[in-house]
């Protein structure tokens, strides 16, 4: 039923930008792709913004001043509430995860774009690169202290026996589950609303009771993106919310 | 059955872990509604904890999905 231009899964391939030429390293593919592009859109556009908006730094700011730091004051909010007093140190790191993975998330959701997220590569970089400052950084500060995190306080010692391997699992699952999670989650929508566009198509390609018929899947692809939109924010909420959260671990292990 | 049906079956299955997360994310949010409409007040500063709860909570049935994926894509 499905012909190739209804295909939900053709949107995520990966191409070579508009007649850039085959480059090769080393025996890879290095070739600039859509994905490079978009990534690399998702890095520009915020920078470009944030330069733009703070170049006059008046004290009564303009409308783009008062855009950039009301971004600023929500991100603030995240990492204050969860770091306390510690936050100000990890704030340009989280900023940037968030700021980049908003961005990457909002350029997807034009239609024909690429979603750079949807490459599981893309998000369990960020996952490694968070993981692996929560090591760092645990280490640096705790010194071996840091294992404390999986020997929780204020529980009788018979019950570390139980309580240490889980709480070693669930500290290994985190890379994992912190990039599967924005993985699969604009991996899905973007399938989802993909689908409901084609039964547009397939419906009103059936006459005219097939016409009236797709008024429903076409409301249906609406409603659906205006949930992607809220999902493409939450998303990238939920990874800076838990990259603070990781953080603070490291900061205070063993509470 | 061939192992390219049971696969498929397969891929079904581990779907079913979204069954679990389904309840778990709607138990939070409902919870969190209740608590929110008992002391609206208190509700504003719980926003990062419900958020937190909804990420681990969806983490499990992501789980499922990844075997699913796995199942069909990668074995």
């Amino acid at each position: 039923m499905l012909g190739v231009a209804n295909d939900p899964m053709h949107q995520f391939q990966i191409t070579r930008f508009f007649g850039m030429p085959d480059w090769s390293l080393a025996g890879y593919d290095i070739s600039f792709t859509n994905a490079s592009f978009f990534l690399l859109a998702a890095a520009l556009i915020p920078a470009t913004f944030m330069t733009l908006a703070m170049k006059r730094r008046a004290l009564v700011p303009n409308r783009t001043q008062s855009v950039a730091e009301l971004i600023y004051g929500f991100v603030d909010g995240i990492t204050t509430s969860t770091m306390g007093k510690d936050a100000k140190k990890f704030f340009p790191f989280v900023f940037s995860l968030f700021i980049f993975i908003l961005t990457a998330n909002m350029v997807g959701m034009v239609p024909y774009f690429f979603t750079p997220t949807t490459q599981i590569i893309v998000t369990f970089t960020m996952a490694m690169m968070v993981i692996g400052t929560v090591l760092v950084v645990g280490f640096y500060k705790n010194g071996l202290g840091f294992l404390k995190l999986f020997m929780p306080s204020g529980i009788p010692w018979p019950l570390y026996f139980l309580v240490i391997p889980i709480e070693i699992i669930s500290f290994l699952s985190r890379p994992l589950t912190l990039s599967l999670r924005l993985f699969a989650n604009m991996l899905a929508g973007h399938i989802m609303l993909k689908v409901f566009a084609g039964f547009v198509v397939t419906m009103s390609a059936a006459g005219a009771v097939g016409i009236i018929g797709s008024i429903l899947p076409m409301g249906m692809t609406v409603g659906l993106m205006a949930l992607e939109f809220l999902v493409a924010f939450l998303q990238a909420y939920v990874f800076a919310i838990l990259t603070c959260i990781y953080l603070n671990d490291a900061l205070h292990p063993g509470h | 059955m061939d192992a390219e049906g049971a696969k498929y079956i397969g891929a079904g299955l581990a779907c079913l872990a979204m069954l679990g997360a389904a309840i778990g994310v709607g138990n939070i949010f409902g919870s969190f509604l209740q608590g929110a409409m008992r002391n609206p007040s208190a509700a504003q500063g719980q926003f990062g904890n419900l958020i937190f709860g909804f990420a681990v909570t969806e983490a499990l049935g992501i789980f499922g999905l990844l075997i699913a994926l796995l199942l069909l894509f990668v074995i």
